[in-house]
């Protein structure tokens, strides 16, 4: 059976160049970076290299990276290294209602210390209005958090206009950019953020490895207390092959943007248009302009998303309906319930993520699959048999 | 032509499982698999903690109750072993709203409910058969002891007990319709319990040795009591009232802290000696009162039955005479079956039984076929 995996937002397929990158750091340069001899220095040079391209990818100093396990503890350390490190009166952090459990777990557990946090709503569209951003603000605030892109809806979000509200009101400003590292450009000096997190595995990169930008002069509390690596930011031996793997990610990823970004465009939106025209009662969530290229997130309706997604991947088609890592919980997920999407609408919806190595053939093969796949579901609903005698269904599309 | 077995993660399903792959691994045919596990996740254990004891809480899990992160693992396991697609499906929602809240209401109205027959009713051969024809799986299967025939004159479908008469599960499974039935398989109703596991073993299955469990699957600690007091309090329930324990003519013999607490023929926790052994008779919560009497009084011979579901069908003011069995571990016996109209049933024992209790289930049987059954509302 052919597989198809439209899935990209969940992880990414690792580039085979990234693996040849990462294969003598496995296999011949083995040594510690942090030791003298020459084995430690070809790591080291490994190291290097690779902090000079993730640099390069965000606009910043080799110096500001640092690498870390991935996307979850670059946000953890950033949140809880800035509000740990500040003084006793500043105690109030604001952040968004749409933000990955990465952010907003580190939020409710600073909040269970004594921190006060402010959750800022999003409308419809899933983006934030950075006005509010200012309005929830206080002199106490000593950190804004606000992603780039969400990984549901794909939306990205206005950190221009926030970075320069943080700036005005002397504020720091972390933002979590795993969904958007390698999508979209993503440069530090435009966006006017003091720290920043990505993620190898979303960008074709392996998984377990990722960097946090540390604008210079940033005071920060490490997470990680042991020896002097990443000068003092970050301790542990350094995994030398992942890092070189999130480097080359880094460095494909730049070289390619412009040009992968519009590629995926264009099938993401054949995909969306193909199914919005095939298949009656289909809306897609949040706003459609300002997103990621990759991803769309679209409710069906009078079927359950858990059995679509199982429908769906025993034929070969995978899809989810929402982050992974709320997977199996009962509870729909924050992100549609912050955009208004009632509890049975939050469980009818789907998210398609395309990648690199997703190409038009899979675009054509999910459009012959999918209507029957909707009919099939429906067909088993209750509510959907009442619909379908007392109204003519159309193909509906609300943006 | 697939099918979706329900898994547990325990050693009966997991055996159905594998009879089902072997009997479908050479028919595979066409882009999707025959055969699809899936374990339905129906309540969270995590949700009354005080339930689970020592080493639970914010990092611990519970283990060795349905739904438990370990039954999962088991069952997925299993399916990985079987090389057979597998999910979780999450009804949660469901099994509280149709299983665990009637349970607790049925106690607190003096009724000692079955949740397992209403699980099957409503989540098993509902939500599940739904799930399944969603994802395109035209039956579903589990690992009941118990049989299904056909009838080839009516078309009928007739629902037997298992082979192994000590693991009767066909009494939990009255409430099942024709459309059911008709999409239902039980891979281990010729088999017994010892050939179920000999088979598990032979095959290598990763829970060959799993202890059965024998509690109801969302009670962890086996003590329904401490189940309905969490459950409540979690609820915000007012607390059940307090009333009297009076005897069968009517005399106050002392108090009671909640009908729920007691179920006909119980003996113990009566808190009270009065020379000769009390038992529980009858419980009346618009009195809030437990009758008690002596032994004798528990036997009685006619009661009525609700909401009765035919499986071989019964017309309205037809009589018949059936083997009924009013608890799962009852043997049984000779009885007349009187409909009456509006699903309701009058039963008759030819002689009388102990301990007919309103809440638990009357099933019919004509030899080993289940031919009807409902609940026992009201001893006459």
């Amino acid at each position: 059976m052919q597989r198809i995996y439209f899935d990209n937002n969940a992880t990414t397929p690792l580039a085979p160049e990234v693996f040849e990158s990462m294969r003598p750091y496995m296999l011949e340069d083995y040594g510690n970076a942090s030791s003298i001899h020459w084995f430690g220095q070809r790591a080291k040079a490994g190291v290097e290299r690779a902090r000079e391209q993730v640099a390069q990818l965000l606009n910043a100093r080799s110096s500001e990276i640092v690498f870390t396990s991935g996307g979850t503890e670059s946000d953890n350390a950033a949140i809880l290294g800035i509000v740990e490190a500040a003084r006793a009166e500043r105690k109030h952090v604001v952040t968004t209602a749409i933000e990955h459990p990465a952010v907003l777990s580190t939020a409710k557990a600073l909040e269970k210390r004594g921190v006060s946090v402010t959750y800022v709503r999003v409308g419809a569209r899933g983006v934030i209005d950075p006005a509010d951003v200012a309005s929830a603000v206080r002199p106490e605030t000593v950190l804004i958090s606000v992603m780039h892109a969400n990984n549901e809806l794909g939306t990205v979000q206005p950190l221009e206009e926030i970075g320069r509200i943080a700036r005005e009101r002397d504020i720091y400003f972390h933002s979590d950019a795993v969904q958007s590292a390698g999508k979209l450009p993503v440069d530090v000096e435009k966006l006017g953020v003091d720290l920043l997190a990505l993620s190898a595995h979303k960008l074709n990169g392996p998984k377990g490895i990722g960097a946090l930008y540390v604008r210079k002069g940033t005071i920060l509390r490490p997470l990680l207390h042991g020896g002097h690596h990443e000068r003092d930011r970050r301790a542990g031996t350094e995994n030398v092959a992942g890092i070189v793997g999130l480097g080359a990610a880094a460095e494909a990823a730049r070289a390619h943007l412009r040009e992968e970004s519009d590629r995926v465009a264009a099938l993401r939106d054949r995909l969306e248009a193909g199914i919005l025209s095939s298949v009656p009662y289909v809306a897609v969530n949040g706003d459609r302009t300002r997103r990621v290229p990759n991803t769309t997130n679209l409710s069906f309706e009078y079927l359950e998303g858990e059995g679509f997604v199982i429908a769906m991947d025993l034929r070969g088609i995978a899809c989810s309906t929402g982050s992974a890592c709320s997977s199996g919980s009962l509870e729909p997920s924050h992100v549609l319930s912050a955009i208004g999407l009632r509890p049975e609408q939050a469980r009818a919806s789907i998210r398609f993520s395309l990648g690199r190595f997703n190409t038009e053939e899979d675009v054509d093969a999910a459009l012959q699959i999918l209507p029957a796949v909707v009919e099939q579901l429906r067909s088993v609903s209750p509510h959907y048999r009442k619909e379908a005698v007392s109204s003519q269904p159309s193909a509906v599309s609300k943006s | 032509m697939s099918i979706a077995i329900a898994m547990s993660g325990g050693v009966d399903s997991s055996t159905a499982a594998a009879l089902l792959a072997e009997e479908h691994s050479t028919n595979r045919t066409g882009s999707s698999p025959e055969v699809v596990g899936l374990t339905m996740q129906l309540w969270n254990q995590r949700r009354l903690p005080q339930l689970l004891g020592e080493g639970a809480g914010e990092g611990g899990h519970a283990s060795g109750r349905c739904c438990s992160l370990d039954d999962v693992y088991d069952a997925r396991a299993v399916a990985n072993f079987l090389n057979i697609p597998y999910y979780v499906i999450n009804l949660e929602k469901q099994f509280e709203a149709t299983v665990v809240r009637p349970f607790v209401e049925g106690y607190l109205a003096g009724e000692t409910p079955i949740p397992c027959s209403l699980c099957n009713t409503e989540i098993k051969f509902a939500q599940f058969l739904n799930t399944a024809r969603q994802i395109g799986a035209e039956r579903i299967a589990t690992g009941h002891y118990a049989r299904i025939r056909r009838d080839p004159e009516t078309g009928r479908h007739l629902l037997l007990r298992g082979v192994d008469r000590s693991k009767d599960q066909a009494y939990f499974l009255f409430g099942l319709t024709q459309e059911q039935l008709a999409q239902t398989e039980f891979p281990l109703g010729e088999m017994t319990k010892q050939q179920v596991r000999a088979l598990a073993r032979a095959r290598g299955l990763p829970v060959a040795e799993k202890p059965d469990s024998q509690e109801i699957c969302f009670v962890p600690t086996g003590s329904y009591r401490q189940f309905i007091d969490a459950y409540l309090a979690e609820q915000n329930h007012p607390h059940s009232p307090a009333g009297e324990v009076v005897s069968t003519d009517g005399r106050v013999l002392g108090e009671h802290h909640g009908i729920q607490n007691f179920t006909v023929g119980q003996r113990k926790g009566l808190g009270m000696a009065v020379g000769a052994p009390l038992y529980v008779i009858a419980l009346d919560s618009a009195k809030k009162q437990v009758v008690v009497g002596d032994d004798r009084d528990l036997f009685r011979s006619r009661f009525r039955v609700r909401e009765v579901n035919w499986i071989r069908p019964l017309a309205p003011r037809d009589a018949v005479d059936a083997h009924v069995k009013i608890r799962h571990n009852h043997p049984g016996a000779a009885a007349r079956v009187e409909a009456h109209p509006g699903a309701e049933v009058q039963v008759e024992f030819l002689e009388p039984q102990r301990a007919i209790t309103p809440g638990q289930a009357a099933v019919f049987y004509d030899d080993d076929e289940v031919v009807g059954g409902g609940w026992i509302s009201q001893v006459l």
